[in-house]
């Protein structure tokens, strides 16, 4: 499973905006690249995201090749309550990912 | 054959030294035409341009990471807010970047990404509101090092 | 006119002239490229850090983890990187951090050896290395350690390839100057492995020397070779004081 990282502060106040940062390590091929034989590699991108804070849907994104390797993201939310905040991810050759982390809302 | 890979296998051409933007892109990556993209969106339903900042770096030093901030301003309340948001580069040879969709918890309307260039071209970003409003944005980009076009040693 | 130009050839053969100010890398990338250096979360060298971490605490092919002997924390690897590279008496040559991780690697866990540039001894290099941030490098170029630096120094002022261009010609002398829209860099390696945009992903000092040769259109010498060990060497006292970076970005 590909290695990612997720921020956001484990603890926040009721109503306060927070930023969550995302960066998965993916090499995003383009389809465009080619071997030192000359084969291009096929293409194969991170191409759809979703982001829950329990069973609320934050976000969910759609990527193409034109999002650089290794993507990074980052958004704010106003989290409603304590949960736990779930990214999942697909790419095209159907290999998932996924990186959680908790947050307290006091 | 184009002249980039006949260079390129004769060994004549620096790694990571494209030719000047400008003489290359026209041949080889034109503008396309993205208005089918956002006849898509939109549903041929009007886009006010204003209030969509694209914030990038004038010159990208590399195409293959350029830094993008989409910011909207938008009370971003229950009722009156963004909803999603549609990133397109009109000369990568895949116009379309990314799309986000905005939850009833994201509280800022802004994204910040990573995204490719291949050349030097306009980024436009189109935001969708409640109400079946359409706002866009867009900022010109030069990039030194193409990406697609471009590869490392 | 000639004499002074005859003079100053052999000048730089003898002792090129180190740049002063001595300048990191981060001083010629882009402002974006330096925020991103900066940034440990999104520095994308750091997803090798992460796993080279991941790995440290992985048994090898008889058991053992680098962190049995070594402690989990790594702390026992602070200052490593900045010594390398240096003679190891161990295995009665020079060698660079890599090729200590892959020396400790067969020798204590009986790994098999892992490939330069492969993703695994990527990661491991920049877990190690990355202990090291900070701190000023401090190679030792004295007693055996000796012969391989004053070949460093030669490779280093030798012209090279179809351009004809020795590394002083570019780092020593026309360092903050712009080169097909990229300025100069003084050309130390404490930035390394670095993630570079070009590559979009982590690499070796070593690839980024053999991408040089291939710049001057030179014949490109082997990573891990003694070529590059020794020219590593040299540059790593050239660049004495200035602080490793790793994981550095670059673009």
């Amino acid at each position: 499973m590909a290695l990612a990282r997720l921020q956001v502060s484990p603890s926040v106040r009721a109503g306060e905006a927070v930023e969550v940062r995302l960066l998965v390590q993916h090499p995003m091929e383009t389809g465009f690249r080619r071997e030192s034989d000359g084969r291009a590699v096929p293409m194969n991108v991170v191409n759809s995201l979703v982001c829950r804070l329990g069973a609320v849907e934050v976000l969910r994104a759609e990527f193409g090749s034109g999002v650089s390797a290794n993507p990074y993201l980052s958004f704010w939310i106003v989290p409603p309550a304590s949960g736990e905040l779930v990214v999942e991810w697909v790419d095209d050759a159907g290999v998932k990912g996924r990186v959680a982390a908790t947050i307290a809302v006091t | 054959m184009s002249r980039r890979h006949f260079l390129r296998a004769a060994g004549g051409l620096a790694a990571g030294a494209a030719l000047p933007a400008a003489a290359q892109s026209n041949r080889i990556l034109p503008v396309q035409d993205i208005a089918p993209l956002i006849a898509r969106i939109t549903g041929g339903r009007p886009v006010e341009k204003r209030d969509v900042t694209v914030e990038l770096p004038s010159l990208a030093e590399n195409g293959n990471s350029v830094p993008l901030r989409i910011r909207v301003a938008s009370p971003m309340s229950a009722t009156d807010r963004v909803t999603d948001l549609h990133v397109f580069a009109e000369r990568n040879p895949r116009p379309f970047v990314a799309a986000y969709h905005f939850g009833p918890v994201v509280a800022r309307a802004q994204v910040d990404t990573r995204i490719r260039l291949a050349v030097e071209q306009r980024v436009l970003v189109i935001a969708a509101l409640t109400g079946g409003r359409f706002l866009s944005g867009e900022t010109h980009v030069v990039v030194t090092s193409a990406a697609c076009i471009d590869e490392g040693i | 006119m000639l004499f002074l130009a005859a003079f100053a050839c052999a000048a730089v053969a003898q002792e090129p002239k180190r740049p002063s100010p001595l300048k990191p890398g981060p001083e010629f990338q882009s402002p974006d490229v330096r925020a991103l250096q900066a940034d440990d979360f999104a520095n994308p060298g750091m997803l090798w850090v992460a796993r080279g971490g991941e790995l440290w605490r992985a048994p090898g092919a008889n058991g053992k983890r680098c962190a049995d002997c070594h402690g989990a924390d790594a702390a026992s690897m602070k200052g490593v990187a900045a010594r390398h590279p240096r003679h190891d008496p161990s295995l009665g040559r020079l060698t660079d951090l890599a090729g200590r991780i892959e020396a400790c690697r067969s020798r204590h866990q009986g790994s098999p050896d892992l490939a330069r540039e492969s993703p695994e001894a990527l990661a491991l290099e920049a877990f190690v290395a990355h202990q090291s941030r900070g701190l000023p490098v401090a190679v030792s170029t004295d007693g055996p350690a000796r012969e391989a630096y004053e070949r460093g120094r030669s490779l280093y002022v030798a012209r090279v390839g179809q351009l004809n261009l020795a590394c002083t010609h570019c780092h020593d002398e026309r360092w903050g100057r712009t080169l097909l829209a990229e300025p100069i860099s003084q050309g130390h390696p404490t930035g390394w492995p670095a993630y570079r945009l070009e590559w979009q992903s982590l690499g070796s000092l070593h690839r980024r020397l053999r991408a040089c040769f291939f710049g001057v259109r030179a014949r490109q010498p082997a990573a891990g070779s003694e070529e590059l060990l020794a020219l590593e060497l040299y540059l790593a006292d050239r660049a004495r004081g200035l602080a490793v970076e790793a994981p550095g970005v670059r673009r």
